[in-house]
């Protein structure tokens, strides 16, 4: 049995189609694919996404708690409503799930991926020992993310205007809570946008109005290329628990400054001093076909993995992110169907703001 | 619903074959079957001048989500490809019976199209 989320009747009425996705009922497009793509750059997008779990920490050693559990240092959250991006890691320096951590008025909330809820909330659990600290998954609340540049603007017109004030002037990478809704400006697509955590009583009504304002329902296809082309890592594909965040584009986010214990920072500083073999690019492909998850990359006689790869409809070319040998230069082959095809090495990440990089 | 066309003959993998007034067999995706992938992205076709073989692979078509084998419902030789596919492989999405075919064959034994299911047989699979 497939769970749903607060919003299926509006998905069903919508024309959704509907797959299983981890467990869950969820929309993979409305008609085209493309064209929801198109309108996340364009205009404006909505997803569902309230598969994602939201799990809300409080207590006197919340802060401590995380401190020890994550690898950015939450330390960087200098005011409530601050985000943060973080891996959770084993003691192995793998990466257990990537999340967000913002730190509001009465601790902190934590959106962590649907596939990997089972597993770090028993690993949250487990790692409390003495830390006076509370965990609690939201299962009561839904997530609407509204993405695009006109996403504000709209989802603006649609908020009530008492939760305005705490809306409108939230600076990049920000949240606020306006009442029941908690509103982050925040994303997985490459556009500006709020990601909207609601009561899940309230989720069909807002997603109503934001379709009245001329916001279009966009499913996790279209969610999926849009990040691919943001660069946007997807856990399970870029990085899982035998794949250290130094490969994953991830570096930036692990905070080893200083003497602050965390789980897994042992490993990572011996994998740095070990050196590191591998690392994420981006490629674009040259000639015609798609790449796709799991090819064979070719790099100077040695072999690397494509591990994300689709149709980039911004590009009108095939794009992809790869795990691969350190010395990879500005080209390389992929093999697709026993053919070696030339293409393009660039940074990972394709788009950002409408604009190709 | 998704189109069918009584003069077709279809395979379970979804291609429909179309026995031209000249004896060439013309071959394409089913509108149950662009419908299911999605938005084509890239077509791959054989060579004019290539041989197929009935129930082999024949070429690749590609939607943003997921690659798919195309299979001959014939054996013989490649006489044409529909070259606009390869710049608008959307075609297929939007004309699965007639712009967006993929390619004709001068069959080796027209016969072998009865090994094909007809219209019905055909709906009754994509209905289950």
């Amino acid at each position: 049995m497939l769970k749903h989320t607060p919003l299926v009747t509006q998905h069903q009425n919508m024309g959704a189609k509907l797959v299983d996705f981890g467990g869950w009922s969820m929309p993979l497009h409305y008609g085209s694919q493309m064209e929801e793509h198109h309108h996340v750059r364009r205009q404006a997008g909505m997803f569902d996404v309230s598969h994602m779990t939201v799990v809300d920490m409080q207590g006197k050693e919340a802060k401590a708690y995380l401190h020890y559990l994550l690898a950015n240092d939450v330390d960087k959250l200098n005011a409530p409503g601050k985000a943060l991006y973080t891996a959770m890691l084993n003691e192995q320096g793998g990466v257990l799930d990537d999340l967000i951590v913002y730190r509001l008025p009465w601790g902190y909330r934590l959106v962590v991926n649907c596939a990997t809820r089972e597993k770090d909330l028993a690993w949250m659990q487990k790692q409390v020992g003495g830390f006076d600290v509370e965990i609690r998954a939201r299962d009561d609340l839904a997530i609407i993310a509204v993405q695009g540049p006109e996403a504000r603007s709209k989802a603006d017109a649609v908020l009530a205007d008492y939760q305005l004030p705490a809306c409108t002037n939230l600076s990049s990478f920000s949240a606020a809570e306006a009442g029941d809704f908690f509103v982050a400006r925040t994303g997985y697509t490459g556009e500006d946008g709020y990601e909207v955590i609601l009561p899940a009583t309230q989720a069909g009504d807002f997603w109503e109005r934001l379709a009245e304002e001329g916001v279009e329902a966009c499913g996790l296809g279209a969610r999926d290329t849009l990040r691919l082309e943001a660069g946007l890592n997807l856990y399970g594909h870029e990085m899982d628990e035998t794949v250290s965040p130094w490969v994953a584009n991830m570096g930036w986010t692990l905070a080893l400054e200083g003497d602050r214990v965390f789980i897994g920072k042992d490993a990572l500083l011996a994998q740095k001093k070990a050196g590191l073999k591998e690392t994420l690019v981006g490629l674009i492909l040259e000639g015609k076909g798609v790449l796709r998850a799991g090819q064979t990359v070719h790099v100077n006689g040695k072999q690397g993995i494509v591990t994300s790869g689709s149709f980039s409809p911004t590009l009108g070319k095939s794009i992809a992110l790869a795990r691969v040998p350190s010395d990879i230069a500005e080209h390389c082959q992929v093999e697709i169907r026993n053919k070696l095809l030339n293409a393009r090495v660039q940074a990972p990440c394709f788009v950002r703001r409408g604009k190709v990089l | 619903m998704s189109e069918l066309r009584e003069e077709l003959k279809y395979l379970s993998s979804h291609e429909w074959a179309r026995l031209e007034d000249d004896g060439t067999v013309t071959i394409g995706i089913t509108d149950h079957a662009q419908a299911a992938l999605g938005d084509v992205v890239y077509v791959e076709v054989p060579e004019v001048g290539s041989t197929v073989t009935m129930g082999e692979e024949a070429g690749v078509v590609e939607s943003v989500k997921a690659a798919s084998d195309i299979f001959s419902p014939v054996s013989g030789e490649v006489i044409a490809v529909n070259e606009q596919l390869e710049d608008a492989p959307e075609t297929v999405n939007n004309s699965p019976y007639d712009d967006g075919w993929f390619f004709k064959v001068q069959p080796d034994n027209v016969q072998e199209l009865e090994n094909a299911m007809d219209a019905e047989a055909y709906k009754a699979q994509i209905d289950e």
